[in-house]
């Protein structure tokens, strides 16, 4: 089994490694010396994380609510707690700055989306789309979520505690996606890097097309998708689903040693075919 | 993109009128263009409730004759529904176009609606022991005050807020659908049917009339042909995600039911809040948290899924 040095568990519990297109996905890790200055950009704010702010969003608009987001992170605030969001759709986006969000409720469509850095954590349920394009940090959600669900994330952890729709992780980046429930279908959907896992089933056309990335199911899968083909577990996957999961206080519930692997069969590669004109050169 | 929403109370009832209009207002961002409730109230025994239109609402700008018109189809279904036997309790004149009467009839449903949709510009919206179909132009607020929705108690309920994307904007085109001429048995849907007209022509020769070329239309007609045919809803349903092409999720009501589908791919949303006393679907939670002051716990649905509730 592979070992961690310490630089290499920091980088795991922030969610910040990923893979690099090489073959057999491999690992990366991000250096966290070389990293230290993503969060000090010039429109980042330094915040306080011990002085917080209630923000209760019953009566306001989206817009209103991130924007009111951005003046408190610009107050210093580092610890923001939003109150009554009845799934209200877009909730926030766009966040670009360490912060910790609790959201004490239910959000609807585009929760979290665009986001880079933030700790959210949601006791409620999220919408369809929850995430999309997350590029670093962590999003917690209690209960269930709708479908689309981390689409396109880069970086970060994505966790959903209970069950979620289709298309989990649809063209995933990066990041890590889990679920502690189930899953619909073409969950994976084009997955290019990052790490999914699912604690229980998968729903048809698991990882369906996906160029990279890997993909653990604790349950049943209902059927593969093209180009999706049993991987072997290793000792390094089962060190990383045991730090990920004791991370977030989660459980595969026939434990990890039974879990499926999941990668890219790669048949379906081209991208080391030459081009039709680019063989002509070399011919 | 549509909205659509349903609720049923499954011990007692409940003030359905203003549910449904609190959760399609909260949905009038997904379609705009048209708003529908099919609403169930306690039956009356031995009594159907009829509603019916006599003009698309804008025929009425089309000059000053189309009143008179009007006046001549209104009395042109009096008269045929008299000469089949239908006995009216009650009628009332929602808008100069929309009808609402409690009838006492026992003949066959399907002749009396063939005959009395025979005079030009009618349309029946709805025959049923309890259900109350209602459509109209404009929003949840408008169409429910029009109507005068709220405070409608009943047990359950569908409702739409429609995006039009393949037909005209107009009632006919509107949704919810009476699954003609089943009494009592309504569909709305949020989708696209791709073989909607190849299906069509089949159930046009199996006997079955279409009013608009709303694919959502289609939905009704089969799930009732099918019911026909001697299948239960669900049955019915269930036959749907393998012979309707598209992207669909559906509701369906019937007297006691309440049912969702949604196609194999999942590509259009449902979100689900069961309780022992009530189940509130609706394409987003948001149109079913307008009617919760506290959180409650949602799931959506799977692809491929027929769910069925009863009262």
């Amino acid at each position: 089994m592979g070992t961690l040095n310490d630089e290499q568990h920091k980088s795991y519990d922030m969610g910040m490694h990923t893979e690099q297109l090489s073959g057999r996905t491999m690992q990366k890790f991000f250096s966290l010396d070389e990293d230290g200055g993503r969060f000090t950009q010039p429109y980042t704010h330094d915040v306080d994380f011990d002085k917080k702010a209630d923000l209760d969003i019953k009566d306001m608009e989206a817009s209103e609510v991130n924007t009111k987001i951005r003046e408190l992170m610009a107050e210093g605030y580092g610890h923001i707690v939003i109150k009554n969001p009845l799934a209200k759709h877009s909730i926030c986006v766009g966040i670009l700055n360490r912060l910790k969000v609790d959201i004490e409720g239910s959000l609807g469509y585009f929760g979290c989306g665009l986001i880079d850095g933030p700790n959210v954590r949601i006791t409620g349920r999220v919408g369809w789309s929850c995430a999309e394009n997350m590029m670093s940090g962590t999003v917690v959600i209690e209960k269930n979520a709708g479908s689309t669900f981390g689409a396109a994330i880069r970086g970060g952890d994505l966790v959903c505690k209970g069950d979620v729709g289709s298309r989990t992780g649809i063209d995933q980046k990066g990041g890590n996606i889990i679920v502690g429930g189930s899953t619909g279908a073409f969950s994976g959907f084009m997955m290019q890097r990052g790490r999914m896992v699912i604690l229980g089933n998968a729903g048809i056309n698991l990882g369906d097309s996906m160029y990279d990335g890997t993909i653990y199911v604790g349950g049943d899968v209902e059927s593969y998708g093209v180009d999706a083909v049993p991987g072997e577990m290793t000792d390094m996957d089962a060190k990383w689903l045991e730090d990920k999961l004791n991370l977030y206080g989660m459980k595969a519930p026939n434990g990890i040693s039974k879990m499926k692997k999941i990668v890219a069969g790669k048949q379906l590669w081209n991208y080391d075919n030459l081009e039709p004109t680019e063989k002509k050169i070399i011919l | 993109m549509c909205g659509i929403a349903g609720i049923i109370h499954r011990k007692k009832g409940g003030d359905v009128g203003t549910e449904m209009t609190s959760m399609l207002r909260a949905l009038k961002h997904r379609g705009p263009d048209s708003t529908g409730f099919a609403l169930y109230g306690e039956p009356a025994e031995g009594e159907y409730v009829m509603r019916y239109k006599i003009a698309e609402q804008e025929e009425l700008s089309s000059g000053f004759h189309i009143h008179k018109e009007l006046e001549e189809r209104k009395a042109l279904v009096d008269e045929r529904l008299r000469g089949l036997g239908v006995e009216i309790l009650s009628e009332e004149a929602v808008t100069e176009y929309a009808y609402r009467c409690r009838i006492k009839f026992d003949g066959d449903m399907r002749k009396m609606a063939d005959f009395i949709e025979d005079v030009d510009g009618v349309e029946i919206l709805s025959i049923g022991e309890g259900l109350e179909l209602v459509k109209d132009l404009g929003d949840a607020d408008v169409v429910s005050d029009q109507y005068s929705l709220n405070g409608f108690a009943g047990t359950h309920g569908l409702g739409h807020t429609r995006m039009a994307t393949e037909s005209d904007v107009d009632i006919r085109s509107a949704h919810p659908y009476w699954a003609y001429p089943f009494k009592d048995v309504s569909v709305v849907h949020n989708g696209q049917l791709t073989n909607y007209w190849n299906f069509r022509r089949q159930l046009e020769h199996r006997g079955h009339r279409f009013v608009s070329n709303c694919d959502s239309e289609l939905i009704a007609v089969y799930l009732a042909d099918k019911m026909d045919q001697g299948k239960d809803l669900e049955e019915s349903m269930t036959d749907s995600l393998s012979e309707l092409d598209g992207a669909f999720t559906y509701l369906v009501a019937t007297t006691d039911k309440l049912g969702m589908a949604k196609d194999t791919m999942a590509a259009k949303p449902m979100v689900i809040y069961e309780s022992d006393d009530m189940v509130v679907l609706a394409s987003e939670e948001v149109a079913i948290r307008s009617i919760f002051p506290h959180e409650v716990d949602t799931f959506d649905p799977y692809e491929g899924e027929v769910r069925v509730w009863e009262r």
